[in-house]
């Protein structure tokens, strides 16, 4: 079972469909739909900012900003410069792709806690631009999002958003798998483990940062456009810090070097205030101290333990 | 012409002169040892050589073009590769795939090739595989490829270093004390392993402390000390130089008088 679980290109995606079909068999009504497509979308963005974090070793604590970015530019650009909403999500990707990469060289020659407080200063000035132009973005109040329409179709059901966020998580997951498994994901993990090694083989290690920075931050966008598009309204919240530290979370939880698991972590997060009433009272107290205890006891995050665990029981 | 030349080469780390106005040539396909003292300035001249620091004056010319200052990636494209004194290992990546990441310069299929995985590179994938693991059956590990490297012994990591550094197939070969930490068995395997590399037209630069390696395979040997040439030449000519006997020699002649 475990060795299954273990290849990624075939069994978990397989196993990742079939659970997205057993959710929405078994969701006993839409708010639990609901909860899985705001998984769904965070998760998204955990598997790009797994790549990253998990596999080149590069932290951002600012790639709320990038979500936030996704989710103006599919309120704001249909509004005010016109662009149909099916386009709006694309057109935000690639100004937020131009935008990682005019950044990326710059704070990506940053190493450790310069590089988290870089990429933290990244996302603030993204909250910050969101909160006080509001002659475009309705300010700290947020606005509201033009609904999605397909062959002039309104796309705004759950069924319909379920279907679409399993479609394109299904997607980023196959095309990070990808990369994973190629030489672009050789040269991510080599120059996490040793810069100078990967360099002296002759990778452009500043090449291959920009590349993981600019992907992860426009699955970011696109999961922002998604969430903006689905709930109809946006907020700067969206973009705010404490969604950053949400999304790392996620990714250290499910598991560094794990793009399955970092869909676990975003599983977990996700659910446990919709679930918890406590949760959503203390909800910044509960993530800081799941934060600690994986840190300490759990490191590798939750499914590399768990698989370890699993082959250590056949083994034994 | 010379495969390397370097002339007056100069760092200066705060107030220290780590390597000091040093001129020398390295013919092809040869293998040239740099001795020295510890703190003799040996792995910094490697170092300035492949680019991980510039240095304060002085020129590196490979092939007779300058390259001073060029980072290490663009050395690796003109053919220079290096192993490390202090082992850098990919340490949770598989034996393999350490070496599969020494292949990368030999690796054509671009970005979106790999992000929807085309046929180009399920294929790439598999060459790069498949010579990766002869290279790790040349040093002797084609067992351990699947094992993530940082779960290997010391000495098998010092031979998967070179066999990652021969995968990119380079022109140049600079070797930091491979030897070091093996015992007789492993050193007699690592100087067959150089030999056979240099019949194969590689020019490899050598520093290491085992004299009876050295003295053994070298063409040619450059002594440092303090940072400044001592004297070079052949095994016997600098066997025979009194001041590298004075430095260097002598003393390990005379922890060797005193362990007998």
């Amino acid at each position: 079972m475990s060795a299954w679980l273990m290849q990624p290109r075939t069994g978990g995606l397989l196993l990742l469909a079939a659970v997205m079909v057993a959710i929405y068999l078994a969701a006993p009504n839409n708010f639990y739909l609901d909860v899985a497509i705001q998984i769904g979308l965070n998760a998204m963005v955990v598997v790009g900012l797994n790549l990253l974090i998990g596999y080149a070793g590069q932290i951002s604590l600012g790639h709320a900003g990038f979500f936030g970015l996704g989710a103006y530019a599919s309120a704001v650009l249909p509004v005010h410069l016109g662009v149909p909403p099916l386009a709006a999500p694309f057109v935000g990707m690639l100004v937020v792709g131009l935008l990682a990469f005019l950044v990326a060289r710059p704070v990506l020659r940053l190493k450790g806690h310069y590089l988290a407080m870089a990429t933290l200063g990244l996302g603030l000035l993204v909250f910050m631009l969101l909160t006080n132009e509001s002659q475009f973005t309705g300010g700290p109040d947020g606005m509201a999002v033009e609904r999605l329409r397909i062959f002039g179709e309104r796309i705004s059901g759950k069924d319909w958003w379920y279907l679409i966020t399993c479609v394109m998580l299904l997607l980023s997951v196959w095309l990070t798998l990808n990369l994973i498994d190629s030489p672009t994901g050789r040269a991510l993990r080599a120059l996490h483990d040793s810069q100078i090694a990967a360099q002296v083989a002759g990778v452009d290690v500043a090449r291959f940062k920009v590349i993981a920075f600019v992907y992860s931050a426009m699955l970011a966008s696109l999961a922002g456009s998604m969430s903006a598009l689905y709930s109809g309204f946006v907020t700067p919240d969206k973009a705010g810090f404490l969604h950053s530290i949400e999304l790392v979370i996620m990714v250290v939880l499910g598991g560094m070097g794990s793009t399955f698991g970092g869909i676990i972590g975003a599983a977990v997060l996700t659910s446990l205030p919709q679930f918890l009433t406590v949760f959503a009272e203390y909800e910044h107290m509960i993530l800081g101290a799941i934060l600690m205890a994986v840190m300490i006891f759990l490191r590798r995050g939750l499914l590399p333990a768990i698989l370890d665990a699993l082959r250590r029981r056949r083994l034994s | 012409m010379s495969h390397l030349k370097v002339e007056g080469l100069s760092i200066d780390f705060g107030g220290l002169r780590a390597v000091d106005k040093l001129s020398f040539e390295i013919a092809p396909g040869t293998i040239h040892s740099i001795i020295g003292p510890n703190g003799a300035g040996k792995t910094t001249l490697f170092n300035l050589i492949t680019g991980i620091y510039a240095p304060t004056e002085g020129r590196v010319l490979l092939d007779g073009e300058e390259v001073t200052g060029l980072p290490p990636h663009h050395l690796a494209r003109r053919g220079m590769c290096r192993t490390f004194q202090n082992l850098q290992i990919f340490d949770r990546m598989t034996a393999a795939e350490n070496v599969m990441l020494g292949r990368h310069l030999q690796e054509t299929t671009g970005f979106f090739s790999h992000l929807f995985r085309l046929p180009a590179v399920v294929a790439e994938n598999a060459r790069t595989r498949e010579r990766a693991v002869q290279l790790l059956d040349h040093v002797g590990l084609a067992e351990q490829a699947d094992t993530p490297a940082g779960s290997l012994p010391y000495g098998a990591l010092k031979r998967l270093e070179i066999a990652r550094a021969l995968a990119g197939e380079p022109k140049m070969l600079l070797l930091d004390e491979p030897a070091a930490g093996c015992n007789a068995v492993e050193t007699q395997e690592i100087d067959a392993l150089i030999q056979s590399v240099a019949e194969g037209g590689v020019t490899v630069v050598l520093v290491e402390h085992d004299m009876h390696l050295v003295m053994n395979i070298s063409n040619h040997i450059l002594v440092l000390d303090y940072g400044k040439k001592l004297a070079e030449g052949t095994a016997e000519q600098v066997r025979r130089n009194p001041d590298v006997v004075a430095a260097y020699l002598g003393q390990q002649a005379d922890a060797e008088a005193a362990h007998a």
